[in-house]
């Protein structure tokens, strides 16, 4: 069974057996990682183009390593965003990747939709590394994945996203990945940093961040943006600390055994304490290496759609 | 000379007329209007099966003549009126330079009447630059030939301007219309607020930040007992305030757009991110939809404007931040009302035909038009209502092609536009003119 669409735009857009296809594919290539040729032969003659328009080093690499072991040609694109407004527009830029036999575009773009438009001009597989504040589907497999393996499991799984859910594009593929696997998410954050009507996602929302942990089986923090302070979404880094960052005293409140995630990168001190992100309970570093097996997987599974 | 229309189903609300009747046309005026009317000499046009109204009024419209000429000229948008069954548009001041001073809206008239082939009434800023501080000389513009005033595209934030705007304009007898959007709540937005901007992760635009405005205008009329127009209507709330404050007999009207009838926010999604699905007020949810047509049916809302915003193709194949507010309008107005309000049963023809004649006549003091009465100026458009056809891209003649309508079967076919007596649509030569 393939993937219904040449693109990944999106975990919304897939269903419950094409996500776990994914996964399932995800495996025997992790399984690769650990021979002395870490390459296969898969992607021989392929390109693919990173089309950053936002700075990202871990996922870009992490899309570039996940090329290179398939034995695709690799091309990475940055484009600053102050030449987005002014310069060429996005669809002719896709446009001459793709003149250029680019088989994959893996774009990242601080616009929510950019790689919709491009998924809908272009005939290249397009894979969306994160866009604006709609989803970072690639991400999202592979918190999954870490969960799946470590848990042996997702559904009935008690989820916790804590923080900045509203600007968070991980957040939102987490919930709808989470959610079609059969797990129970809960968000937790200050209601300024939580999106409206995030609930109709059929997610529970907290405030009270001891009463959001009651009984999770995995916490994923997310990043706090500083810059968020000057739009007033909250007062203080300071009160964010007191209020909602994921430490030792608060942990307890989960089970003893919960998982602890980060999308990174880290804010040590500040939505994460050192003590937290470095316990025996943090899969934060295998959640990287996870997301090489998952974007081989992508990738993969994309190049059977011929077009 | 003379024109006769025979045997068309003759739909005026202002005159209750709804039978086949012909309409005799004598020097541009309505001659006559009865079954057999036999007219030596007259040319004749046959509109046997076809529906006659009086020619549509657009009160909101976007010209871009001068200063935006790619996007549209006061040649092409008066040629997109005809096309639509429009005689007469009222453009707005957001021009570059902006119409708030005479010789502007001078030039604006003097276009019109050498390149225009329908009527054109500007309408002039509410403040200097149309920047919100101060008034512009609204007396001056007045004589210079404004019908309205209005700062669209932009609120008058301060309360105390906008109340000034209201009670100056008294000794004019003309209406302020105003762009009711409170600028703080809609920075960055760029659709609805709600379930589906937060799936699709794009930046919303609450209801609320227009519920404010329309409230506080509303306030202020009353305040000052000028008369308010409110421009393009989109969510249930200002439609109960529009309401409520017409049972208290403040002085205001309101208009709404096809689309706002016709499209929700669930568009966007459908449409994946197309960016003529953006505008300003947004697309709103199936709730507002019906309340919009609830205001329409109880006459809460007045007037159905096009607020036709044409923007090159370049401008809107983009990503949907990145792209400008606003579609084109004027070509699938009548349409759109015959599809989704008439066909649907939601109002008669000659119901919705008021919304668009003489309904906007009567607000803005339009005399001798918005009616087929005798003596009346003869704007007349005559459709087959019938007929079903497809909106393509290539039959627009506007300069834009921005419209979310595009692809869609409608009902209600314009074939002849008809501005003081002559037949301007469809257009015979460019050279006639
Ligand atoms: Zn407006
Ligand atoms: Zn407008």
């Amino acid at each position: 069974m393939p993937l219904k669409s040449k693109d990944l735009l999106g975990l919304e857009y897939l269903d419950k057996k094409e996500i776990e296809l994914i996964l399932d594919t995800a495996r025997p290539f992790k399984d690769l990682f650990t021979r002395s040729i870490k390459k296969v032969p898969t992607l021989r003659g392929k390109t693919v183009v990173n089309l950053f328009y936002e700075p990202s080093t871990r996922t870009r690499t992490s899309f570039e390593i996940a090329a290179k072991r398939l034995s695709a040609d690799l091309v990475n694109i940055a484009v600053s965003t102050s030449s987005v407004v002014k310069g060429e527009s996005l669809i002719d830029t896709g446009k001459t990747f793709e003149a250029m036999k680019a088989d994959f575009i893996v774009i990242r773009h601080s616009l929510a939709g950019a790689p919709a438009v491009l998924a809908r001009n272009l005939n290249a597989s397009i894979i969306n590394a994160g866009d604006g504040f709609h989803e970072h589907p690639s991400q999202g497999l592979l918190d999954l994945f870490t969960i799946r393996e470590k848990k042996k499991r997702i559904a009935g799984l008690k989820i916790l996203l804590v923080g900045d859910i509203l600007h968070s594009r991980v957040a939102k593929s987490n919930i709808w990945g989470l959610t079609k696997l059969g797990a129970e998410v809960r968000v937790v954050g200050p209601p300024t940093l939580i999106p409206y009507k995030i609930e109709e996602l059929g997610v529970k929302v907290y405030y009270d961040i001891e009463k959001a942990l009651e009984g999770v089986d995995v916490i994923n923090i997310l990043r706090i943006q500083l810059e968020r302070q000057q739009e007033s979404l909250f007062p203080s880094v300071h009160e964010y600390i007191e209020l909602f960052q994921m430490n030792k005293e608060r942990l307890k409140f989960a089970k003893p055994d919960a998982l602890i995630m980060h999308p990174g990168p880290m804010n040590r001190g500040i939505e994460i304490s050192s003590d937290v992100a470095d316990s025996a309970n943090a899969v934060i570093n295998e959640q990287v290496t996870n997301g090489i097996a998952v974007r081989m997987a992508v990738l993969y599974l994309l190049s059977a759609k011929k077009r | 000379m003379k024109l006769l229309i025979r045997g068309g189903l003759v739909v005026d609300p202002e005159t209750k007329l709804n039978n086949i009747s012909d309409i005799l046309i004598n020097n541009g005026r309505i001659e006559q209007v009865k079954n057999g009317i036999k007219a030596d000499g007259a040319v004749e046009i046959d509109a046997k099966g076809k529906v006659v109204i009086p020619g549509l009024i657009d009160v909101h419209t976007h010209l871009r003549e001068p200063g935006h000429e790619e996007e549209e000229t006061i040649a092409s948008g008066t040629r997109a009126a005809a096309h639509g069954g429009v005689t007469s548009v009222f453009c707005m001041p957001n021009t570059h330079p902006p119409l708030d001073n005479a010789p502007a809206v001078e030039f604006v008239l003097l276009k019109a009447q050498k390149e225009g082939i329908v009527n054109v009434f500007p309408i002039g800023c509410i403040t200097k630059g149309s920047n919100g501080e101060e008034l512009a000389e609204i007396g001056v513009l007045k004589k210079s030939g404004i019908i309205a005033i209005s700062d669209d595209g932009n609120t008058v934030m301060n309360s105390q301007v906008m109340r000034r705007a209201l009670e100056y304009t008294k000794m004019f007898d003309i209406p302020v219309i105003s762009h009711c959007e409170d600028t703080a709540l809609t920075k960055n937005g760029v659709m609805n607020e709600g379930y589906t901007s937060m799936v699709l992760g794009l930046r919303g635009i609450p209801t609320h930040s227009e519920d404010i405005i329309v409230s506080r205008d509303i306030m202020l009329a009353e305040l000052s007992s000028g008369h308010l127009h409110i421009a393009h209507v989109s969510t249930k709330e200002s439609v109960d305030l529009i309401r409520q404050a017409k049972k208290r007999k403040i002085k205001v009207t309101a208009e709404t757009c096809p689309h706002y009838f016709s499209l929700t926010e669930e568009d966007v999604k459908k449409t994946n991110y197309d960016t003529n699905t953006k505008m300003k007020p947004p697309l709103r949810t199936r709730e507002d939809v019906s309340a919009i047509i609830e205001g329409l049916k109880d006459g809460t809302i007045d007037c159905i404007a096009t607020d036709h915003a044409p923007h090159t193709i370049e401008e809107k194949n983009k990503e949907y931040d990145l792209a400008p507010f606003g579609i084109i309008g004027l070509e699938t107005l009548l349409s759109l009302v015959v599809t989704e309000l008439v066909n649907k049963k939601v109002m008669t023809l000659s119901e919705a035909v008021s919304k668009m004649t003489i309904n906007p006549a009567r607000i803005f003091n339009l005399k001798d038009r918005g009616s087929l009465k005798k003596g009346n100026i003869a704007d007349i458009t005559i459709i087959d209502i019938k007929k079903n056809y497809v909106i393509r891209k290539e039959d627009f003649v506007s300069k834009s092609k921005n419209s979310p309508f595009v692809g869609r079967t409608l009902a209600g076919f314009v074939e002849k536009t008809i501005v003081g007596g002559e037949v301007v649509w469809p257009i015979k030569e460019e050279t006639n003119r």
